[in-house]
């Protein structure tokens, strides 16, 4: 089950995905939130948060990049229903406003900083997801 | 415009980073969610990868008078725990295991076109927009 091929991709992802949220801190002072980012995007000064928007065109461009010059592809996964889709999306987005952080907010760049607050919503989120996934495919819901 | 380019670059490398760990499909994230079934441990080496890199990067740079493109560090006021802060972590970790992505993967996918990803980006749209008017009514 633990291969080589099954860690390194995702330990060089990880990597990489450290790399960026340092790389925004040194440089622009600013923590790689993406849903942070993504509300600041959607907000009212948009002079001073024209870096949003590049930082989003990037995330667009990224599977692309990867796709055409470091050998993924195109990801396949199993249909979700609309129902699943929706309130999945609607809870991802209250959740992540209402607690100001997901995964690479509070996960990659909160726990870089120590964060008390974010070390919790990390175990939190961990925690309400597992159960989630242990409902849906262990208790049949 | 400096600024700009390093924030361009960035959500490139880090996307390119969920792509290659295939973060950025739903079906691994909930593997790995799923740790009392057929548990795809891989994931947690993504975020064990990105926390080892930040925890020595972050203590060296926010040791810095101020950041080398700006003249302030801009980090969360808020320190102390409080109940918006739990209850939106138990929203998300539900939507996150309905679903198997957060707010990262998700955009970044939107790059494929697929109809269920749109749908699922403009719900969490709408969820964000949501979570601001709660806050405004609770406040």
């Amino acid at each position: 089950m633990l291969s080589f091929d099954v860690i390194f991709p995702a330990v060089l992802g990880g990597v990489l995905i450290g790399t960026a949220a340092s790389v925004l801190l040194l440089f622009n002072g600013r923590i790689m939130g993406v849903c942070g980012i993504l509300n600041d995007a959607m907000g009212s000064h948009q002079n001073k948060n024209s870096w949003t928007w590049l930082f989003l065109a990037g995330l667009l461009m990224g599977p692309l990049v990867s796709d055409a010059f470091f050998g993924t592809s195109v990801p396949v996964f199993e249909d979700r229903s609309l129902l699943v889709t929706v309130l999945g999306g609607l809870l991802v987005g209250f959740g992540t406003s209402l607690g100001s952080g997901c995964t690479s907010g509070h996960g990659v760049c909160g726990i870089g900083r120590m964060s008390k607050r974010s070390i919790v919503s990390v175990m939190t989120f961990m925690f309400s997801a597992v159960v989630t996934v242990y409902i849906i495919r262990h208790l049949g819901a | 415009m400096k600024n700009n380019t390093v924030a361009l670059l960035v959500g490139l490398v880090f996307s390119v980073g969920l792509a290659q760990s295939e973060m950025i499909n739903p079906d691994r994230v909930l593997g790995f969610l799923d740790i009392f079934g057929d548990w795809d441990p891989a994931l947690m080496f993504v975020l064990g990868g990105a926390v080892m890199v930040t925890v020595v990067t972050f203590h060296f740079i926010l040791g810095r008078q101020h950041p080398l493109f700006d003249k302030q560090f801009y980090l969360p006021a808020k320190e102390l725990l409080d109940r918006d802060l739990i209850v939106g972590a138990i929203c998300f970790g539900v939507g996150w295991g309905l679903y198997g992505y957060c707010p990262g993967p998700a955009l970044a996918a939107l790059a494929y076109f697929e109809p269920d990803t749109i749908v699922f980006v403009i719900a969490v749209i709408i969820g964000t927009l949501a979570a601001r008017k709660w806050q405004h009514f609770s406040n």
